[in-house]
């Protein structure tokens, strides 16, 4: 039985020895030089305490709460829609909403741009059509647009494997009672979604909050949270407010999937 | 009558999401094979653009394969021993690794790539090379793998299969080489596809940790963006999406529900 332990963890050494060399004394060293700026400590209060990054901290959480609620009622209505009804060309639809689960967030971005930008194909219809270039690309609504972009793939996956498990004959009972069908979406279906829904919108949530490539390319001036950080780092050098910054920014993305663990009551992981 | 309505109405919604994120695809495709994509396609078609791609950026494409191979081959290394572990102990402890090995992905890279930075940026050899970029990624991968492996773990039934090995004397390693490793062959494979187009893609951190001789693929895809042509720029994507293709399908046809195995495979 000793035997057994030892060798689990001789088995456990290799990532353990990495992860505590390469992930946790690492950030350990983040947290102090967050605090060793000419503020200090104040370093992190910044966030709240200076307007310029308060609203940078408003203008994340705005635009990364808009993706969550777009994503969730697309990705919903869109899932459940596939999953109900197998009509022929349904797997190649699924296949398609599917296809950019793996697009890194710069590609994301030229998506936007493809879409929205200078050269884009809604500035040529409404050009086409008004007179007037719609351009929307390069602004918060454009990142916005980019999110939506990024988690529809992976929400309507999470949708999809949670409505095959939803009981049809409580919808049937619900029906033959007499419910409407928005009756049934709003009594049935949705609280037997609820944890899938719980689970995928905390990760659109984290990793609107989080991204960066996508503000990246769209780039001119959005003001969120990561591109101040990039900012604070590369352009001011001010390695201590941009440490102070994205330990704060680490901190809130990982208490949003904590909590939404915990509502939801299975495993949550932010990807891309 | 009012169900087909209800019917209708919602696979017009859907062709619009599909159409939302496949357009720019077609879009971006089109662009890089057109002369000029302001004047459009009567400008003709063109392959130039590819070729400028390849000459110029050849190297992101060589660095992006074989960082996500290293990657694989690292993760393949501390994640398999690791999932192992949290199957076979399921404590207080190891349920915390678990949540602790999940951090990184949880964390931005943007914030993991500084604290990198900060901890090993004076060693010299080590931030210029692309080891630098390698362990950023393994970070951000360990849990896809882990997790992959675990799930397969858990589902097989490793008491049973590991004692009947004992019981006919195979020791420790011989049960963990030739028992353990072939049952969750299909964990590895899948968490296999997912670390290399993963790895493939990675920009939040690799931005930060790359130096102008290690520039990876969707580094120089940010680069070309940001500087060349609109047409240079949908080639270089169109080059992305033709690598990451086959990865795609490959874990869209694993995505696919399976019957969880309860007894071992027959060994080949």
């Amino acid at each position: 039985m000793r035997r057994d332990a030892q060798r689990l963890i001789f088995l456990l050494l290799p990532a353990g020895i990495f992860f505590a060399a390469f992930f946790l004394l690492p950030m350990a060293k983040l947290f102090f030089i967050g605090g060793s700026g000419k503020t200090g400590w104040a370093a992190y209060a910044a966030i709240l305490v200076d307007s310029n990054y308060f609203g940078s901290l408003v203008s994340t959480l705005a635009v990364a709460a808009a993706t969550t609620v777009a994503t969730l009622i697309i990705s919903g209505i869109s899932g459940v829609f596939l999953q109900r009804h197998k009509f022929p060309g349904n797997a190649a639809l699924v296949a398609m909403l599917t296809f950019p689960l793996a697009f890194p967030g710069v590609v994301i971005g030229f998506m936007v741009i493809m879409l929205a930008g200078r050269q884009g194909l809604i500035g040529q219809v409404t050009e086409a059509l008004t007179g007037d270039k719609l351009v929307f690309a390069y602004s918060l609504s454009g990142l916005f647009m980019g999110y939506v972009y990024f988690s529809i793939p992976r929400t309507i996956l999470t949708v999809m494997a949670a409505a095959e498990k939803l009981d049809p004959k409580l919808e049937e009972a619900a029906r033959s009672l007499g419910a409407s069908p928005w009756r049934v979406v709003l009594d049935v279906i949705i609280p037997g979604l609820k944890p899938a829904f719980i689970s995928a919108g905390a990760i659109c949530f984290a990793t609107a909050v989080g991204a960066f490539g996508t503000a990246f390319t769209l780039a001119a001036r959005i003001n969120v949270l990561p591109m101040v950080i990039y900012t604070e780092f590369t352009l001011s050098a001010n390695i201590a407010m941009a440490a102070a910054l994205s330990f704060v920014l680490g901190a809130v993305t990982w208490i949003v999937l904590a909590l939404a663990r915990t509502a939801a009551g299975s495993t949550v992981a932010a990807a891309g | 009558m009012k169900h087909r309505g209800l019917f209708l109405l919602q696979l017009g919604f859907t062709l619009l999401v599909t159409a939302f994120l496949i357009v720019p695809v077609v879009l971006s495709i089109l662009a890089g094979l057109t002369v000029n994509y302001f004047v459009g396609l009567e400008s003709g078609l063109t392959l130039r653009w590819v070729i400028e791609v390849w000459t110029g950026y050849r190297e992101t494409i060589f660095l992006s394969i074989g960082l996500s191979l290293a990657c694989l081959a690292v993760t393949l290394v501390l994640g398999v021993p690791t999932a192992y572990v949290l199957a076979k102990r399921q404590t207080a402890l190891t349920r915390a690794i678990e949540e602790l090995l999940v951090m990184p992905v949880a964390v931005p890279g943007l914030a993991t790539a500084l604290a990198l930075i900060v901890t090993y940026g004076s060693v010299s050899g080590f931030r210029t090379s692309w080891l630098f970029i390698l362990v950023g990624h393994v970070l951000f991968t360990l849990p896809f793998m882990v997790r992959s492996v675990l799930a397969v773990l858990s589902a097989i039934d490793l008491q049973t299969l590991e004692e009947g090995a004992a019981s006919l004397g195979a020791g420790f390693w011989q049960r963990f080489c030739h028992v353990v490793l072939p049952n969750c062959r299909s964990g590895i494979l899948a968490g296999s596809l997912m670390v290399v187009t993963l790895s493939m893609g990675e920009f939040n951190m690799t931005w930060l940790l790359h130096t102008p001789l290690t520039k990876t693929l969707p580094v120089g895809l940010a680069d070309a963006y940001a500087s060349l042509r609109l047409e240079v720029g949908s080639a270089y994507t169109l080059v992305f999406f033709l690598m990451i293709m086959p990865l795609l399908l490959a874990l869209q046809a694993f995505a696919k529900p399976r019957t969880p195995k309860f007894v071992a495979e027959e060994a080949e």
